[in-house]
């Protein structure tokens, strides 16, 4: 958006108004690639595929095309999701598999934040540091699992570390990365107004990679929930994950689709806010 | 005290060291004298070292040999001493206008009343005043440069060290930001050193225009402007001016020629 004219002290290098022109309706070139699509149009197509997506499994379901001992028909799964919830207690699983979540995805990010942090900005603490690094992030975290059963038990300090060792490591290189890859000329500007070593780092290599670092996170609170479930479905008594094996012995498709489905809908939910809180807080990166 | 050369570039070389140790000299060694509250433009055809030597003055670049000397003090690294507007814009997107300009009193640790009161003042000067909460992404490029100079002012430096201010800009917004910062330097006499590859706003706003070689850049001439103060721009039809400008024109023609060459 360019500044609006009517305040300007001098019109001088004021853009041309060119916002105060009535919008003339703009030919939509159909099927042309990169053409933007409205609004309206962008939340029907999003909002259709779910129903195309629906349809296709109920007329499988169904239709008999496959056994219901293997694919419940999404009316089995709407009658089994409410007897979850009725009868089983699901909102106590659900609450467990969003602490675990939650809890080990913030004890990654405040061991994460910081340490990117220094290595974006130190060199030294970056070579120090991203070999290993480097190498934990590959290291799959369900692969941990029997191992930290064996340190841990199976309460809860297993369920979190889970989660955060799948997350702290992407959460450390991406966030250095990012500082690291903070505009050279700003830092510079910064030099040259008197700012010091400390305040290059505080006022502007943070402040100009927090946007970046809140997507980081966002992202991996997004894979953190692909591990909680891997995490429960070993050596669990509780949590979404434990439903989902506990319907299994029972052949029961439908809680086990309706345990998936809360999962993604519980991660739209946070995404979303996350998305909200980002636009909010970085409004400046946005404009 | 005003006839006191304030900064003094003393046999100061660059020489560049490529990824596979070739060298590349950008400067050869460079001897040349300000004034205190003198203007002066450095001149040169594009890649010949201008803003390398802009940078060393700056301290965000060191020589190969030689020293730089500020009111007699060798110049170590980047400080608030030197203020300096880039080519680029360089404001922090992430805070606003008015935040922007006090950057450098904040980092000072000046009382933030104080702050307020300065970056109002400068503000108004570069005409800025109603924007002060804007972000620097909602402003013209002109606009933003203001803003970098008001900035780097608000600091009050030594020496303004600028690179190309408005080389990013359209011809009209940079005719207006020339007058804009003589008008600035007409009233405050700061020491200014200024590179530019356009011969015209050289020779408006100097005192001295310092005539760039092509690479590897030295200092080939520097010819004294004479034309009177305040200086308005109906000077630039002016018979001096176009005589000023025919001259510079024959240097920097030689040297552009040369550069091509490379």
């Amino acid at each position: 958006m360019q500044a609006t004219t009517t305040t300007a002290p001098s019109p001088v290098t004021a853009p041309a108004a060119t916002a105060q022109a009535p919008a003339a309706p703009r030919p939509r070139r159909w099927m042309a690639p990169l053409e933007p699509v409205g609004p309206q149009a962008r939340w029907l197509l999003g909002a259709g595929f779910f129903v195309v997506f629906v349809a296709v499994w109920a007329a499988a379901t169904l239709g008999g095309f496959v056994s219901p001992t293997f694919l419940a028909s999404p009316m089995t799964m709407l009658r089994e999701g409410w007897l979850l919830f009725t009868e089983f207690n699901f909102l106590h699983d659900i609450g467990m598999t969003v602490w675990r979540v939650v809890g080990g995805f913030l004890l990654a990010a405040v061991v994460a934040v910081p340490l990117g942090i220094c290595m974006g900005a130190w060199k030294p603490i970056e070579a120090f540091l991203e070999p290993f690094v480097s190498f934990c992030r590959y290291l799959p975290a369900s692969a941990f699992i029997p191992l930290l059963i064996l340190w841990a038990g199976i309460g809860e300090a297993q369920k979190l570390l889970v989660i955060f060792i799948g997350s702290v490591f992407q959460i450390i290189l991406m966030v250095a990365v990012t500082v690291g890859s903070a505009r050279r000329d700003l830092v510079e500007a910064a030099y040259t107004l008197g700012a010091g070593n400390r305040g290059v780092v505080l006022r502007v290599l943070i402040p100009g990679a927090a946007p970046g670092i809140a997507e980081t996170l966002r992202l991996v609170l997004g894979w953190a929930w692909t591990y909680i479930i891997v995490a429960e479905l070993i050596g669990s008594s509780s949590g979404i994950g434990h439903m989902i094996v506990d319907s299994q012995a029972l052949l029961n498709t439908g809680q086990i689709i309706f345990g998936i489905i809360v999962i993604g809908v519980i991660g739209l939910i946070s995404d979303f806010l996350f998305k909200a809180v980002n636009r909010r807080l970085f409004a400046w990166s946005t404009l | 005290m005003t006839t006191m050369n304030q900064l003094s570039v003393r046999a100061v070389s660059r020489t560049f060291t490529g990824p596979r140790g070739q060298s590349t000299q950008a400067l050869l060694p460079v001897d040349f004298e300000v004034r205190e509250n003198d203007f002066v433009t450095i001149l040169g055809p594009s890649g010949c070292g201008k803003s390398t030597l802009l940078r060393i003055v700056g301290g965000l670049d060191f020589p190969s040999t030689g020293q730089v000397l500020l009111d007699g003090q060798p110049v170590l690294g980047p400080g608030a001493d030197r203020g300096m507007v880039f080519q680029s814009y360089t404001l922090f997107p992430w805070l606003t206008i008015e935040q922007n300009i006090r950057f450098g009193l904040r980092e000072r640790g000046m009382p933030e009343a104080q702050q307020k009161e300065r970056a109002a003042y400068f503000i108004a000067k570069v005409g800025l005043r109603g924007f002060e909460q804007h972000y620097p992404k909602q402003l013209s490029g002109g606009m933003q440069q203001r803003t970098a100079i008001a900035r780097a002012l608000a600091n009050d430096p030594k020496i303004l060290l600028m690179d190309e201010p408005f080389g990013a800009l359209d011809n009209q917004t940079r005719v207006l930001m020339q007058e804009l910062l003589l008008g600035i330097w007409e009233a405050e006499r700061k020491t200014v050193m200024f590179v530019t590859h356009d011969i015209d706003e050289a020779i408006f706003m100097a005192n001295r225009v310092a005539v760039f070689s092509a690479r590897p850049g030295r200092i080939k001439s520097e010819i004294a402007v004479d034309l009177p103060h305040p200086r308005h721009y109906t000077i630039k039809t002016s018979p001096e001016f176009m005589e000023l400008k025919a001259r510079l024109t024959e240097e920097i023609r030689a040297e552009s020629m040369a550069a091509d060459l490379h």
